[in-house]
């Protein structure tokens, strides 16, 4: 998996390809918590993230919870076979989605 | 790794170690074992899905006090389409799929993290059903393709 990381001022947006499984779902999880504190913004953009596993929810449930606290949290660019995992699992209600 | 047919029905099968660092190696397994098949992409996937959080699960939990493998067997039934997995492991007797199910209808707040694992893994195979025998915890599942 490699990650993208752009700042624009108080928005940072981290784009996301290949597998968030267990082996790589601690790296996302490090990238988010290294987001310095005027990150108020998060965009991921997981267009080439094609496999999500349950270590990868709880990394973006973990990710959501902390930054709906002071800002706000949203992924862009979801494929089918992920938001299928979001659909099952109830995270297409948790998760704001665009 | 071992290879056999046996009247109609495709088997392999290999051994692991318990540790998510074989997980790489466990799914690259899985994957060929399905593309031989002739498994879509999208129930290659699920499956691995499947795969993942159950091995994941063995790793984390089956050897509190030391090291120890976990064996996979996969068969293909090619007349019905359906795929079985069944995995294997010496640890302490533990059966995952009788824990709490998560509320999966909780906002985030109230979400716990943990569970979605074994949620998922009923969700998506056709059946999934634990046994211990003869000191192996066994989990077998089935999807038809």
């Amino acid at each position: 998996m490699t990650i993208e990381i752009k700042k624009n001022d108080n928005e940072a947006i981290i784009g996301i390809t290949g597998r968030l499984d267990t082996i790589t779902a601690p790296d996302l999880d490090k990238a988010i918590n290294e987001l310095k504190a005027d990150t108020k913004n998060l965009v991921l953009d997981v267009k080439g993230m094609e496999y999500i596993s349950s270590a990868g929810l709880r990394v973006l449930l973990a990710a959501q919870k902390k930054m709906h606290k002071s800002g706000s949290m949203k992924l862009i660019n979801v494929c089918p076979d992920v938001m299928d995992v979001f659909e099952l699992t109830g995270f297409l209600d948790i998760l704001v989605i665009e | 790794m071992t290879t056999s047919d046996y009247g109609g029905e495709t088997m392999m099968n290999k051994t692991f170690p318990a540790k998510t660092e074989a997980l790489s190696d466990v799914l690259g397994f899985v994957e060929a074992a399905l593309e031989d098949c002739g498994c879509p992409m999208k129930s290659s996937m699920a499956i691995c899905l499947v795969t993942e959080e159950l091995f994941v699960n063995v790793a984390h939990y089956a050897y509190p006090d030391g090291d120890g493998d976990m064996t996979l067997f996969i068969s293909f039934d090619e007349k019905e389409r359906v795929v079985t997995l069944r995995m294997t492991d010496k640890g302490i007797p533990f059966n995952p799929l009788k824990q709490e199910e998560p509320d999966v209808t909780l906002p985030a707040e109230e979400r716990e993290p943990g569970g979605l694992g074994i949620f998922i893994s009923k969700k998506t195979m056709d059946s999934l059903d634990y046994t211990y025998e003869n000191g192996e915890n066994i989990l077998t599942m089935n999807k038809k393709i």
